[in-house]
């Protein structure tokens, strides 16, 4: 099938870039990176939201994912040991040294594409939340267990308009369907595991995503159908983000969020 | 802010956590408002969470009601203020995660408060997750006491609001959700 979207690209030196950083860091950085991205990406629709009820529940959103963000990358600076702020973290560090999944930084393209992207990140970040209150390390499980409350509601805000969307009009639910075909390679990324992953699993810190995919099916199949909307086939799929390989897409985020304390160094405000 | 010299004096400069002091702290606080509804305090909404006072410190402990509430520097900010303009020579203001905050801890009186704001508290216990994967509660209306009222959207003017509508009375409310 046709991708709207540029593929990552295999990128050799993200390993290296990585490499020292301890497990648990690297983890939380997924977390925090997930998160402010995400953020980033639907605070784009303030002042353009379809209508104005919309535009204030994606600010909403927006902000509890860079809030949630600020937790995680906190608390990944307070892991390191360097020094390292939450600020520090969001503002300066380039393309290679970002830790999110390649999904979340997809553009918004229409409404029914950011709806899409939310839809299938909401469901594997509840998923995500839920296993991760049950954390050994108390700071993760006790963000995990204020982030869990906030996303409830946000998968089911994106479940509510998928259903909407799906079952709308002949033109909503191609936009629909053409948009969770689209992100839906994107997906896979989420549930597979490397070596961070099996480390702070074998601590009882973190999950192993792989034991997300049930939770996440259950999730996302009933509303799916409940939309008239076909689950895609999994002809295709990308990876590289948790490990540092991005699209191109990132790049263009981080220059446009990274500007001002780069170009003023430690303004403050 | 106007404060007669004997409560400051009791708060500033009792040396021992006696219950009285601990008591005058907390009533002291019950001044800091969330700047995001003027009227309902800190204690009102349960984001105060421990008053503790060693000599001349207090420790104030504080909980975000949402992870991205952006007025918890505010919040802060007014704490220091109203302990030292009390006579308090050293504030350390603490924000904890865990137990995550909840509706569930806000007070009757908060809950009196919103109501004349025109606010419909939470409805039933967000300790139940009906309240949250369910039908949306039943909330009546803060202006006409109406049941006839139906969800508008989720997300409302602050991160904690919902917005409703009273198909009674037509007047669009928010509502305080269960979280």
């Amino acid at each position: 099938m046709a991708l709207p979207f540029a593929r990552a690209t295999a990128n050799g030196g993200a390993k290296a870039m990585n490499g020292d950083l301890d497990p648990l860091t690297e983890y939380l950085l997924r977390l925090g990176d997930n998160s402010l991205i995400l953020g980033h990406r639907v605070s784009e629709w303030c002042g353009h939201g379809p209508v104005l009820e919309e535009d204030i529940a994606l600010s909403n959103i927006a902000l509890d994912l860079i809030g949630q963000a600020t937790l995680w990358l906190g608390h990944a600076g307070t892991i390191e040991g360097a020094g390292r702020s939450a600020d520090d973290l969001a503002y300066k560090r380039d393309v290679l040294d970002w830790r999110n999944c390649l999904l979340v930084e997809q553009p918004n393209g229409d409404f029914a594409v950011t709806i899409a992207r939310q839809f299938l990140f909401d469901c594997h970040h509840h998923a995500l939340l839920e296993a991760l209150t049950g954390s050994l390390e108390a700071d993760v499980a006790a963000i995990a267990a204020k982030a869990l409350k906030e996303v409830t509601y946000h998968r089911r805000h994106s479940g509510e308009w998928l259903i909407r969307l799906g079952d709308g009009t002949e033109e909503s639910h191609h936009r629909m369907q053409t948009a969770v075909d689209a992100l839906w390679g994107y997906t896979h990324e989420l549930f597979e595991a490397d070596e961070t992953d099996r480390a702070v699993a074998e601590r009882g810190i973190g999950v192993d995503p792989a034991g997300l995919k049930p939770a996440w099916d259950a999730a996302v199949a009933p509303v799916l159908g409940e939309a008239g909307l076909r689950r895609p086939d999994d002809a295709w799929s990308v990876r590289g983000g948790r490990q540092g390989a991005h699209s191109e897409h990132l790049g263009y985020i981080l220059a446009e969020m990274q500007f001002l304390p780069r170009a003023y160094p430690d303004a403050r405000w | 802010m106007t404060r007669g010299a004997g409560p400051a004096e009791t708060v500033a400069n009792d040396p021992g956590a006696s219950a009285e002091r601990l008591a005058a702290l907390w009533n002291l606080l019950d001044e800091v408002c969330d700047p995001e509804i003027p009227g309902l305090s800190i204690r009102d909404l349960g984001v105060l969470r421990d008053v503790a006072a060693d000599g001349a410190t207090v420790t104030v402990t504080i909980t975000p009601t949402y992870s991205g509430c952006p007025a918890m520097t505010f919040i802060e900010m007014n704490i220091r203020d109203v302990l030292l303009r009390a006579g308090v020579k050293a504030v350390d203001v603490r924000t904890v995660l865990a137990p995550a905050w909840t509706t569930d801890w806000l007070t009757d009186a908060g809950r009196e408060k919103l109501r004349e704001l025109g606010i419909a508290p939470p409805q039933g216990r967000a300790t139940g997750k009906a309240a949250l994967f369910g039908a949306d509660p039943e909330v009546p209306c803060p202006r006409c006491g109406s049941h006839d009222t139906r969800p508008i959207s989720a997300f409302g003017s602050t991160a904690c609001k919902a917005l409703h509508h009273c198909d009674s009375c037509l007047e669009p409310f928010d509502y305080f959700k269960c979280i």
